[in-house]
């Protein structure tokens, strides 16, 4: 174990201990223990960068199944180490957030803090690994925590219902992804990603390739809720904002987006990775920033932009995996890549600005609903300030660090539409078009966010507090840090150039760059007079237009449906699944022994029947009989007829009577077949149930006659002809097939040495006290038992309990 | 014979499935004495039925019965025996607490 693996579990073992501060150490929130945590780390990870930007890694193995090839390797590289600082940093802040906003006396503080490290040593899990089955255990972990802190208010049913509903698509999502490691495995007979990297080549031939690029690829969309699978994010605004801010917006969400850049040395390079991700990627963003525009809620217009932001981001790496076609000479793919990386870290830093901003706005005024808030520019100057910053770089515009990243993605997607590959000749120019859109519903709801909170008239009479006023500083401080990264990330895009980002490309693209070589980075605010500035321009124009017009557009029916329309498939699917079940259940579990006994009959019948109609089992003996004397055709034909008559009678002492008979046929049979001992124990067994059966018909009804339909009875006898067809179609082949392989009986040996080694004459007997006494031992176990049983029975008496 | 048997054998099985798949108690205990009684005589069957006298040494013969299958039979009779005799109670009992011994109405409630 060494520092990098402690600091992996590190929020783990803090979660134990904070059970007992919580119960301890009342007096102090017990956030202000959690906080020291991510800001060790985050300072501890701050010292890779040196190694990073050199495009040095650092790799360190701890086994943990080595006899399955899963071991606990942390891998530091530009990627991980950007994602380190993400959830570190947005970890502290979100701490230092929530210390304020959770109250000391109300809330189940020591649930919070266990399930949010929880979840952050599990996002440390998952961008540290190498190893693919433990990426796989820690993303699970991640999907667990999320449900959890959904569900923190529990005893809200839209929180459960949100937290199942996260639960059941990312699970979903996980389980297939687990599928696609295990096809990988199947490959490459490795589960490290570094030695998967090394060894493309046995991939990229195989049959297995697109299955499980699919199968993980459904794991990376459902987690970083990509259409249609973006559908949990919008109703996990049940959970605590500052839940909503570090998982819904910064962390959690980019799981998938990190998976994605982290295979992309894997599968790039294929047209398949490239359309399904930047088709997917520019569906999400349109959906996305449409839907946004529709919503009522502050979080939930929140949460559709994070949709369509990473629909945004996936589309760019998508595009950037061209460059894996192409090779180094097309660096403008690259810059998709570039604009990515670009975009993982502003979008972190203002959603993440934005979702503290929107929680103070509800923990000051009591709701979040647009319809309600306005005129809060004044009052709350400082949130206004942090939102303005946030929304202006969400919505693109310069000076932001959202205005360049925007920039860099429009000219990623131009470049994409003159593409000659991958059929693009066709459909590319869709791609700049639904940008473009999309980039102007994305403005449309920046607008709307904004004005509606903090222009306008103040409406005290529609909030439930009585005296709005500016949150308290510690709550502050956070959102302005973030704002404060907004700004600096605008003004100065290069510092973090050559320290955060071209390390993270150089990662996700390792095999375009010669030995000793980086990426050229350099982010610039001003073109000149291009495509991408104009483009700019029209979104600023037309989103304005269409926010002027909005008076006329909300009374459209579309505009009036909040929810999305893709829920219809998840609530039927989750409803129908459970009627669909119960209805089976019903239809087949009817409570009726006699069905229960049917199935079991018939399948038994169709199973065995199958078997010998395909392996042409039926075989029968004629050779190899023995006689047949005539007194035994009249013997046989007695016994059959007393049996066939059984089920006629209706009489019970007749069929006592005819039961008893054919017992004692039985043992003349017996008798026939050179059996003494058997027809002597037959006799008296024979006796024995007559005389039980008379005195349980004693006082037993008489038997009725069976009032079946007549169609049942007609299944019942078919079943019934089937059995016995099938037992003597098995005693037939069975036979004869015995006596074809003609193998010595061990009759043999008990003839021999009944007497030598036993000392008895009797051969039955010696079988059943000396060579096979232990079933003897044990079948007079089962007569004790029985008649211990029986005692119990007659004499115990437990009444008045019921359900015993 | 061993195909007359086959077929007694197999008449046993059809009688017996077909008294269990009835309603009333006794008949399918009725059918499981049927069944077992089916059982026996097939395992005698298979081993083959001409070979020699009964198996006892003191005979003197060339040939005897084959003694194994005859030692397991004496084994499954005597535990058929109390297994019917117990069920046979069983069904006393269950007459007698529930007033009938129609097993359409000796059926659990739905979630049971």
């Amino acid at each position: 174990m060494t520092l990098l693996h402690w600091a992996t579990i590190s929020p783990f073992l803090l979660a134990i201990l904070i059970p007992f501060l919580y119960k301890y150490l009342r007096s102090i929130h017990t956030g202000w223990f959690v906080l020291i945590l991510p800001v060790v780390l985050f300072i501890y990870f701050i010292n890779f960068l040196p190694i990073t930007s050199n495009g040095d890694v650092v790799k360190e193995v701890v086994p943990w199944v080595p006899s399955l090839g899963i071991n606990f390797t942390v891998y530091v590289d530009g990627l991980s180490l950007l994602f380190l600082l993400l959830i570190t940093g947005i970890g502290a802040l979100v701490v230092l957030y929530s210390i304020y906003y959770l109250s000391k006396k109300t809330e189940k503080l020591n649930n919070f803090y266990v399930y949010l490290l929880m979840f952050m040593g599990a996002m440390l899990g998952v961008v540290l690994s190498d190893n693919l089955i433990v990426l796989y255990v820690f993303w699970e972990v991640t999907s667990l925590a999320s449900s959890l802190l959904i569900s923190y208010w529990f005893h809200r049913e839209k929180s459960t219902y949100g937290a199942q509903k996260s639960m059941l698509i990312t699970v979903m999502g996980g389980l297939s992804m687990l599928g696609g490691f295990c096809l990988v495995y199947v490959m490459a007979g490795t589960f490290s990603i570094r030695e998967l990297i090394a060894n493309v080549d046995l991939l990229t031939g195989s049959t297995l390739f697109i299955p499980a690029m699919l199968l993980i690829l459904l794991g990376a969309f459902t987690k970083s809720a990509q259409f249609p699978f973006h559908i949990w994010l919008p109703d996990a605004m049940e959970a605590p904002t500052p839940v909503s801010a570090y998982l819904h917006s910064a962390t959690m969400v980019k799981a998938g987006i990190y998976l994605v850049a982290r295979l992309t040395p894997v599968f790039g390079g294929v047209p398949e990775w490239f359309w399904i991700l930047s088709g997917f990627g520019i569906i999400t963003l349109f959906w996305g920033s449409l839907s946004a525009v529709r919503q009522k809620d502050l979080k939930a217009i929140l949460a559709f932009s994070t949709i369509s932001q990473l629909g945004l981001i996936m589309c760019l790496l998508g595009l950037g995996s061209a460059s894996m076609y192409f090779g180094m000479g097309e660096d403008y793919f690259t810059l998709a890549i570039l604009a990515a990386v670009f975009h993982l870290i502003n979008h972190a830093t203002f959603k993440g600005s934005l979702f503290m901003t929107a929680g103070i706005i509800d923990h000051e005024t009591g709701t979040r609903d647009i319809r309600r808030l306005g005129g809060l520019m004044t009052i709350m100057p400082v949130t206004f300030t942090v939102s303005l910053i946030g929304i202006a770089s969400m919505a693109g515009l310069p000076p932001f660090n959202g205005f360049l990243s925007k920039e860099m993605f429009f000219t990623g997607v131009l470049r994409a539409s003159e593409l000659s590959i991958f059929s693009m000749e066709t459909w590319g120019l869709l791609f700049p078009i639904l940008a473009w859109i999309a980039s102007i519903f994305t403005f449309v709801y920046c607008m709307i966010m904004f004005f509606k909170t903090f222009t306008g008239k103040f409406q005290p009479e529609k909030l439930e507090v009585d005296h709005v006023h500016e949150a308290p500083i510690g709550m502050l401080i956070s959102p302005i840090v973030l704002g404060s990264l907004v700004v600096v990330f605008g003004f100065f895009p290069n510092i973090l150039a050559y320290t955060l980002i071209q390390p993270a490309m150089a990662a996700i693209l390792p095999s375009l760059l010669p030995d000793g070589e980086v990426f050229h980075v350099d982010i610039y605010h001003w073109h000149g007079f291009n495509a991408e500035l104009f483009m700019t321009f029209g979104v600023i124009i037309f989103g304005t237009v269409i926010y002027l017009l909005m008076k006329k557009w909300t009374k459209l029916s579309i505009y009036m449906r909040e929810r999305d329309p893709l829920n219809w498939f998840y609530d039927n699917g989750v409803s129908g699944t459970i009627s669909g079940s119960q209805a089976i259940t019903r239809i087949q579990m009817t409570g009726l022994l006699r069905d229960y006994f049917a199935y079991m009959t018939v399948f038994i019948i169709l199973l065995c029947g199958y078997t010998m109609i395909k392996y042409d089992a039926f075989a029968i003996e004629t050779t190899n009989l023995s006689g047949i004397d005539p007194f035994m055709w009249v013997l046989t034909l007695v016994f059959i007829a007393a049996t066939v008559s059984i089920p006629f009678i209706h009489h019970r002492m007749t069929i006592v009577i005819v039961v008893g008979v054919l017992g004692f046929l039985l043992a003349l049979l017996f008798v026939v077949f050179r059996a003494p001992d058997l027809a002597l124990t037959q006799l008296l067994v024979e006796t024995v149930t007559v005389v039980l059966f008379m005195l349980a018909f004693y006082h037993l009804p008489d038997l009725r006659k069976e009032k079946f339909t007549p169609r049942f009875n007609i299944v019942n006898l078919l079943i019934a002809l089937g059995v016995g067809g099938l037992v003597t179609a098995i005693a037939f082949s069975s036979f004869a097939l015995g006596s074809e392989a003609n193998l010595p009986t061990i009759a043999e040996f008990f003839i021999e040495n009944s007497k030598e080694l036993a000392g008895g004459y009797n051969m039955v007997n010696v079988i059943l006290v000396d060579f096979r006494g232990l079933d003897t031992l044990l079948e007079v176990l089962v007569l004790g038992i029985a008649a211990l049983g029986v005692i119990a029975l007659v004499k115990l008496r437990m009444t008045g309990r019921e359900d015993v | 014979m061993e195909i007359l048997m086959s077929i007694t054998v197999g008449v046993l099985f059809t009688v017996g499935t077909y008294m269990i798949l009835t309603k009333s108690m006794l008949r399918v205990i009725i059918g499981l004495i049927l069944l077992s009684h089916g059982a026996h005589l097939l395992l005698l069957t298979m081993a083959g039925l001409q070979r020699g006298t009964p198996p006892l040494l003191s005979l003197g013969s060339e040939a005897y019965a084959d003694p194994l299958p005859q030692a397991l039979i004496l084994t499954a009779i005597v535990i058929s025996f109390g297994v019917t005799s117990f069920l046979l109670v069983l069904a006393y009992r269950t007459y007698k607490e529930h007033k009938t011994d129609d097993l359409d109405q000796l059926r659990g409630s739905a979630d049971e």
